[in-house]
């Protein structure tokens, strides 16, 4: 392993950052297909059975390991990347007007994966690991309704997506010059397309913390429910458990 | 005119270096960037101090031996123009001129605005060559090359090899000269039995100099004084792969 990526040339090198780069704008479809069903005013039904087959499946499974070795990979060459960049030039200018000849998301790439790797870190704790591996909450759908209940969840989770969305601006038209297409018609519309991407993708993943801020529960018992998790969540996370067992085992799980 | 330089002054590739303030008199929109540095020199010369060291060759842009950065721009501020053919008409008078010289491990400073830059005449060795048999000239126009393939070649063909894409690159990567030398080549039929060996080789020698690698900012394509754009780096990286595939 450490052996391929000392011979790995610099060009063979962005080609796997573009590829990986690339699927994981394809998983960000995926990802935000499946969160569309949190907008159905079914009580959470549809999003439940979606994360039930997401838990359940085989094939989801050995996708979803695709889905961490294409991020590692993705991460651990940005890791390498950088420095050798860095390393490139010790003595830096007095004077640099690099904005005259560049733009800052493009220069700012280690910046703005550095802020998605975080929220990367905060979003699986709060879905992944919180619910799949410990059940904190009675369903997926509980889960999101709770966490996008706390202003400043919604706010963390809006703000990252925008720094998603700086990264993509510059990506995802770079990646395709990384695999070395850039024809004199069709990339123009490479970067359009790229921009539109970005922008239809990510009003689409904003508003749906916003959306379920703002959106009033449809059933009382809900409301009561989730005002007490959150009250209960953030002073003592223990009463959280049983609360939740009390809640799960009464009505079994969704 | 009147200027007020800060300028990078290193005695040799040892010593620290640093800025050394200086002003200059009597500049005339006409002189060119260097000749307004002569004017310096003299005036030095004249006080019996060591003058700012700084490269150039054929002042009319073709041989890329002179290179600065001028006010945090390589080559200065001006589009597709060598710091030989910037002309002080293009400053404001009495404007403050911080001059540096290009920034990158590959490229030591020699001596004040002075670098080494061996390192692209390596890559150059490893690849940017045809093989021809040697005896009396050939027929220039035996073989035919179609318009569009000698205009791009010609377009490749321009760069001078001055190192401003690595000195403006945020990574001080040398991939849009290489890119040129590799496309320049690639598009001849002489350079077609050696194309695959020639990028490989030359991407070799390209990342074992220590240049940094391309994040595709296009800040190279901005500063290039001949126009060499990103289109060229996407056909090195297509040859790359040809290569790599081929068995
Ligand atoms: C959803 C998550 C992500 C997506 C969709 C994504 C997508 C991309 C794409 C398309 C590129 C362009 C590749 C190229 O220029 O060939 C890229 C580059 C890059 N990514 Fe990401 N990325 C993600 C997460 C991350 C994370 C978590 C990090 C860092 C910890 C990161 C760091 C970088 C860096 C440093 C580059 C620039 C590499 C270079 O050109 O030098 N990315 N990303
Ligand atoms: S590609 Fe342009 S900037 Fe780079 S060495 Fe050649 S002429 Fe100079
Ligand atoms: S001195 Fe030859 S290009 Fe400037």
């Amino acid at each position: 392993m450490r052996k391929i990526v000392i011979e790995l040339s610099s060009v063979g090198k962005k080609f796997i950052m573009g590829f990986t780069g690339l699927f994981l704008c394809l998983f960000l479809v995926v990802h935000l297909g499946g969160n569309f069903l949190l907008l159905r005013h079914d009580n959470g039904a549809a999003f439940n059975a979606y994360s039930h087959f997401m838990e359940t499946s085989w094939i989801i499974r050995i996708i979803e390991f695709v889905l961490l070795g294409v991020f590692v990979i993705h991460i651990v060459m940005a890791f390498i990347l950088a420095k050798e960049n860095r390393s490139a030039r010790p003595i830096p200018y007095a004077v640099n007007k690099a904005s005259e000849n560049s733009s800052w998301f493009s220069r700012y790439m280690e910046i703005t994966g550095g802020i998605i790797f975080i929220f990367l870190c905060v979003h699986l704790y709060n879905f992944l690991i919180s619910q799949r591996f410990f059940h904190d909450y009675p369903s997926m759908y509980a889960a999101v309704k709770t966490i996008f209940h706390n202003p400043w969840y919604c706010a963390f989770y809006v703000i990252c997506l925008v720094w998603v969305g700086l990264h993509l601006i510059h990506g995802f038209q770079s990646s395709f010059q990384s695999f070395g297409f850039r024809h004199p018609v069709f990339f123009p519309w490479i970067q359009r397309a790229g921009l539109l991407f970005v922008i239809l993708i990510f009003s689409g993943f904003i508003f749906i913390p916003i959306y379920l801020y703002f959106a009033k529960s449809s059933t009382a018992v809900e409301t009561s429910y989730f005002g007490q998790v959150s009250r209960i969540r953030d002073s003592h996370l223990k009463m959280v458990h049983k609360n939740v067992k009390i809640f799960s085992g009464s009505k079994g799980k969704s | 005119m009147k200027f007020s330089l800060k300028i990078w002054r290193q005695k040799n590739a040892q010593d620290k270096g640093s800025f050394v303030n200086y002003e200059v008199f009597g500049i005339s929109e006409e002189m060119s960037f260097l000749e307004m540095l002569d004017v310096l020199n003299e005036d030095l010369t004249l006080k019996g101090e060591d003058p700012v060291a700084f490269a150039h060759d054929c002042r009319e842009g073709i041989c890329g031996t002179c290179g600065l950065f001028i006010n945090g721009r390589a080559h200065g501020p001006l589009r597709e123009t060598t710091t030989c053919q910037l002309f002080m008409r293009h400053f404001k008078d009495g404007e403050a001129l911080t001059i540096e010289p290009w920034r990158a491990k590959a490229f030591p400073v020699i001596k004040d605005l002075v670098v080494d830059r061996s390192a692209f005449d390596r890559i150059l060795q490893a690849g940017g060559f045809v093989s021809v048999n040697v005896g009396s000239a050939p027929e220039a126009n035996s073989i035919l090359i179609p318009k569009k393939d000698a205009d791009h070649a010609f377009d490749a063909a321009t760069c001078i090899g001055c190192g401003a894409c690595v000195a403006t690159c945020k990574n001080a990567s040398a991939v849009l000269f290489v890119s040129a030398k590799v496309s320049h080549l690639a598009l001849m039929p002489q350079g077609k039995p050696e194309r695959q060996v020639r990028v490989l080789n030359m991407v070799k020698a390209m990342d074992n100099e220590g240049f940094g690698n391309c994040t595709n900012t296009g800040a190279c394509e901005i500063e290039c004084p001949k126009g060499i754009t990103l289109a060229s780096i996407a056909r090195l990286r297509r040859e790359y792969c040809k290569a790599k595939l081929k068995p």
